[in-house]
């Protein structure tokens, strides 16, 4: 399926839907401190497994790292 | 091309909050406050101490005092006109919608990525219109051309994204205070993106 990623499509082969987990796991993403958002729907920390991604949908991932 | 006139007449109308005065957050206010925002609402609880001043926009005769008074004090010597509304007080969850909601933007200007990632995470849920610009990623030095800025449907993230501070990698004046400003230029980006400028025809 295709999604939208960070400002790009994303092309996730033999992928009909995903859990946010899923997709993290699959692009590496390893940093700490997250913000992510589904069609610009905020998914908290504790809903990552359970909130589906879809084909199509706006896909978020913000990492913040310490310092200022 | 707009006149400096019609620039600060439009900016005098705005409000523009600004969470935290270390690094980022005392820089990025001085530089909106320079360019003639009207009304900045800053937020934070700390006192100014000697190992701030390596990148904080204080002085040594400031040591002790509150950061937002010690803040409001340097900021209104550059521009008096400046309307500085401030709380000394810790930026939590509970408090985010009554000390930000009348802005037009609003800057993340914490330190830890904890608070950063609250923020932007509570205010993109209770403020969802409320543009936020925020810094990720500014520790060390050179590599300028690392830095950047991101925009994720109305948050924007200025920095390198990967030089994380650390007692071993520890943020220095010049990158700190790039990304500050980095962070004042999208607010005004923001703010002023109603008038047409010619230099930059990306707009």
């Amino acid at each position: 399926m295709k999604i939208t990623l960070n400002n790009k499509t994303e092309e996730l082969d033999g992928l009909e839907q995903l859990s946010i987990q899923e997709l993290l796991t699959i692009k590496n993403f390893t940093f700490r401190m997250l913000v992510i958002k589904i069609n610009g729907k905020v998914i908290k920390r504790d809903d990552y497994s359970t909130a589906i991604v879809h084909p199509n949908d706006d896909v978020k991932v913000i990492h913040l790292i310490s310092g200022g | 091309m707009p006149t400096i006139e019609t620039i600060t007449s439009l900016l005098k109308n705005k409000t523009v909050g600004i969470a935290g005065a270390g690094g980022l957050g005392s820089n990025c206010a001085m530089a909106l406050a320079r360019t003639g925002v009207g009304h900045l609402i800053i937020v934070d609880f700390d006192l100014v101490a000697a190992s701030n001043l390596n990148r904080q926009y204080y002085f040594i005769d400031q040591i002790g005092k509150p950061k937002v008074v010690a803040l409001k004090e340097n900021i209104l010597r550059a521009n008096p006109e400046t309307q500085i509304t401030i709380y000394q007080a810790m930026v939590c969850k509970e408090n985010i919608v009554h000390l930000f909601s009348g802005c037009d933007v609003l800057v993340e200007a914490f330190d830890a990525a904890e608070i950063k990632q609250m923020l932007i995470e509570q205010a993109s849920t209770l403020l969802p219109n409320l543009p936020v610009v925020a810094g990720s990623g500014m520790a060390g030095w050179g590599n300028t051309n690392k830095l950047k800025v991101e925009c994720f449907d109305n948050v924007y993230i200025c920095g390198d994204g990967t030089e994380e501070a650390s007692e071993i990698n520890p943020p220095l004046g010049p990158r700190v205070g790039i990304v500050a400003c980095m962070e004042a230029n999208t607010v005004l980006e923001l703010l002023l993106k109603n008038i047409t400028n010619e230099n930059n025809p990306k707009q």
